[in-house]
C-alpha cells in the first residue's frame, strides 16, 4: 500500500469512526431517556471517577499552582510587575489549565480504566450476557459511566483549580514573600465571573463529554480479546488527550469572538 | 437420516439455509437444522464447527449473512435488537465462561434479571434467588463474589441466573469443558433435571461424547459447514463418513492420555469452538 493509499485508508477510517462515535452518543442519549433511572450505579460511577481522583488532582493542582506562582513572580518581577502574579496564576488556572489538565489526568486515570473495563467485560461475554438477559449494556453499563464522567469533571476541575491557587500562594506568599493581600486581591480584580468562570466550567463539561464518549466507545466496540482491551485503553488515552487539546483551541478561539 | 421433515412442526428452534462467514471463514453454508420442543439437544462438532456461533444465532447475538433462524415461529435475523429482547425474555444462555458480571456479588447476579424484569418485592426475589441457588447445588456462596469461586461452582451459579426467569428455552455452551469429571456429572445431571422438570428446550454444546450420549434426546453434528442430526441410536449406527471419522476420533481420545491431556489444556488455553 502506497502512502496515498494509506492516507486515504486512513482518513474513511476517521471518518466511519466519527460516524459509528455519534451513532453510539445518540444511542447513550436515548438510552439517558428511558427509565429506569441507575442512581446507584451513578453515583458508584461518580465514586470511581471523581473519589478515586482526589488524590492526583490535588496533588497535581498544588504542584502545577507552585510552579505557575513561581515562573509567573520571576517573570513580572522583572518588570516591577510581581503584584500582579496572583492575576496571572488566577486566569491562566481558570481558563486554560483547570479545566485542560484535569481533564488529561483524568483521562489518564478514569477514562483508561473505563475503557478497559467495558472492554474485559465485552471479552468475558458479560455485555453479551447482558444482552441475552434482554438488559440493554448502554443503559446499564454505557450510561452511568458517561453521566459519572461528565458530572464529575467540573467538579475535579473546580478542586484543582483551588488546590493550584493555594500552591501559587504558598510559593509566592510564604517562600518568596509576596505580600497575602497583594496575590489574593490582584486574583480577585483580575478573575470575572461571566469571563473566566463560565468559560472554565464550559469547557470542564465539554471535555468530560468528549472523555466519556471516548472512553465507552473504545471499550464498548472492542475486540473480544486481550489485545482489544489493550487497544481499547491506549486508544482511549491518545484519542482523548489530542480531542481535548484541539477542542481546548476552538472554544478559546470561539470563546473570543 | 434424520426424518426432521416429521419433526418440523414440532421444531421450538429451526435454521434454514444459513449462510455465515466471519473474517476469510465460511463457518455454515447453508445450515438447516432444527431443535425439537421439550428436547435435550447436544450439537457435536470439533473445533471451529461453529457450536458457540450456532449458539450466538439463535440468541440473535449473531446474524447469518443468508437464511433465516426462527424461534417459537419468529424470525429472529430479521428482528432489532429491541424486539430481540421479548424473544430473549424466553431464552437462558449459559455462556462458557459463565459471564456473570464479576463486578456484583453471586447474589446480585442471580438477581438480576428478577429486578430488571419484574416487580417482585426484594424479600421475594431474595428467596427466588436462595432457593435458585440451593438447587444448583450452592446454598452458601450468594455474598461471594465471582472471583471467588472455581470455574464448575461459577459454570453451576450461571446456570442458575440463567433460569430464574423459568425460560422455555435454555442454551448452554460447553458447560463440561474445564471441569473434573465430578463436576461434569454433577452440571450434567443438574441440566437433564431441570430440561425434564420444567419442559425445557434444552441445547447444549459440547465435545464431550460420553455426557452427550447419556443426556441427549437428539444430536446434531457439525461438519462441513452443515448438519447431520437425529437420535443418537440412529447416529451412532450412522455409515456417513463424516459421523463415523468423528466419533472414531472421540473415542480413541477416551483411551489416549496425550489426547485427554490436551482436551484438559484446551480451557486453559482459553480455546473455543
Amino acid at each position: 500500500m502506497n502512502p496515498v493509499e494509506r492516507l486515504g485508508l486512513n482518513t474513511t477510517s476517521l471518518v466511519l469512526h466519527l460516524g459509528r462515535l455519534g451513532v453510539f452518543v445518540a444511542g447513550v442519549l436515548r438510552a439517558s431517556a428511558s427509565p429506569p433511572v441507575r442512581l446507584r450505579r451513578f453515583v458508584a460511577e461518580v465514586f470511581d471517577v471523581g473519589v478515586l481522583s482526589l488524590p492526583i488532582i490535588c496533588l497535581s493542582g498544588a504542584t502545577v499552582g507552585a510552579v505557575l506562582g513561581f515562573q509567573s513572580y520571576v517573570a513580572l518581577s522583572r518588570f516591577g510587575a510581581e503584584g500582579s502574579v496572583g492575576a496571572v496564576v488566577g486566569i491562566s488556572l481558570i481558563r486554560e489549565f483547570g479545566p485542560v489538565l484535569t481533564a488529561l489526568l483524568v483521562t489518564g486515570r478514569a477514562g483508561s480504566a473505563m475503557a478497559a473495563e467495558i472492554a474485559s467485560m465485552v471479552q468475558t461475554g458479560q455485555i453479551d450476557g447482558l444482552r441475552m438477559m434482554s438488559i440493554d449494556p448502554v443503559h446499564f453499563v454505557v450510561m452511568p459511566k458517561a453521566w459519572g464522567m461528565l458530572f464529575t469533571m467540573p467538579l475535579l476541575s473546580a478542586l484543582f483549580i483551588v488546590f493550584a491557587i493555594a500552591g501559587g500562594y504558598a510559593i509566592v506568599v510564604a517562600l518568596l514573600g509576596l505580600d497575602a493581600g497583594t496575590y489574593l486581591t490582584s486574583l480577585e480584580d483580575a478573575v470575572e465571573f461571566d469571563e473566566d468562570v463560565m468559560q472554565s466550567l464550559t469547557k470542564a463539561l465539554v471535555f468530560g463529554s468528549l472523555v466519556a464518549a471516548i472512553a465507552t466507545y473504545r471499550g464498548y466496540t472492542s475486540e473480544p480479546t486481550s489485545a482489544g482491551v489493550s487497544a481499547a485503553t491506549t486508544g482511549t488515552v491518545v484519542a482523548a488527550s489530542v480531542a481535548v487539546l484541539l477542542m481546548d483551541y476552538v472554544l478559546t478561539t470561539l470563546w473570543g469572538v | 437420516m434424520d426424518g426432521d421433515g416429521a419433526l418440523a412442526r414440532d421444531f421450538h428452534i429451526a435454521f434454514d439455509g444459513v449462510q455465515l462467514t466471519l473474517g476469510r471463514r465460511s463457518v455454515f453454508r447453508g445450515l438447516s437444522c432444527g431443535f425439537v420442543r421439550r428436547q435435550i439437544s447436544v450439537v457435536l462438532g470439533g473445533s471451529g464447527a461453529g457450536k458457540s456461533t450456532l449458539l450466538r444465532l439463535i440468541g440473535g447475538l449473531q446474524r447469518p449473512d443468508a437464511g433465516s433462524v426462527r424461534v417459537g415461529g419468529r424470525e429472529v435475523n430479521r428482528l432489532s435488537e429491541r424486539d430481540l429482547f421479548g424473544v430473549r425474555e424466553k431464552i437462558g444462555m449459559l455462556f462458557q465462561g459463565g459471564a456473570l458480571l464479576d463486578s456484583m456479588t453471586i447474589f446480585d447476579n442471580v438477581a438480576l434479571p428478577l429486578r430488571e424484569h419484574t416487580q417482585r418485592s426484594e424479600a421475594e426475589i431474595a428467596a427466588e434467588v436462595n432457593r435458585r441457588l440451593a438447587s444448583v447445588g450452592l446454598p452458601d456462596v450468594g455474598d461471594l463474589y465471582p472471583r471467588h469461586l472455581s470455574g464448575g461452582m461459577n459454570r453451576r451459579a450461571a446456570l442458575a441466573r440463567s433460569v430464574v426467569m423459568d425460560p422455555e428455552i435454555v442454551l448452554c455452551d460447553e458447560p463440561f469443558s474445564g471441569l473434573d469429571p465430578v463436576n461434569v456429572r454433577r452440571i450434567e445431571a443438574l441440566l437433564v433435571d431441570l430440561s425434564r422438570r420444567a419442559g425445557l428446550t434444552l441445547v447444549v454444546t459440547s465435545h464431550h461424547l460420553a455426557s452427550s450420549l447419556r443426556m441427549a434426546d437428539r444430536l446434531v453434528f457439525l461438519v462441513d459447514g452443515g448438519a447431520v442430526s437425529g437420535a443418537p441410536q440412529d447416529l451412532l449406527r450412522s455409515e456417513d463418513r463424516r459421523i463415523v471419522d468423528f466419533l472414531a476420533a472421540e473415542t480413541d481420545a477416551a483411551f489416549d492420555p496425550a489426547r485427554l491431556a490436551d482436551e484438559n489444556a484446551r480451557p486453559a488455553l482459553g480455546g473455543r469452538s
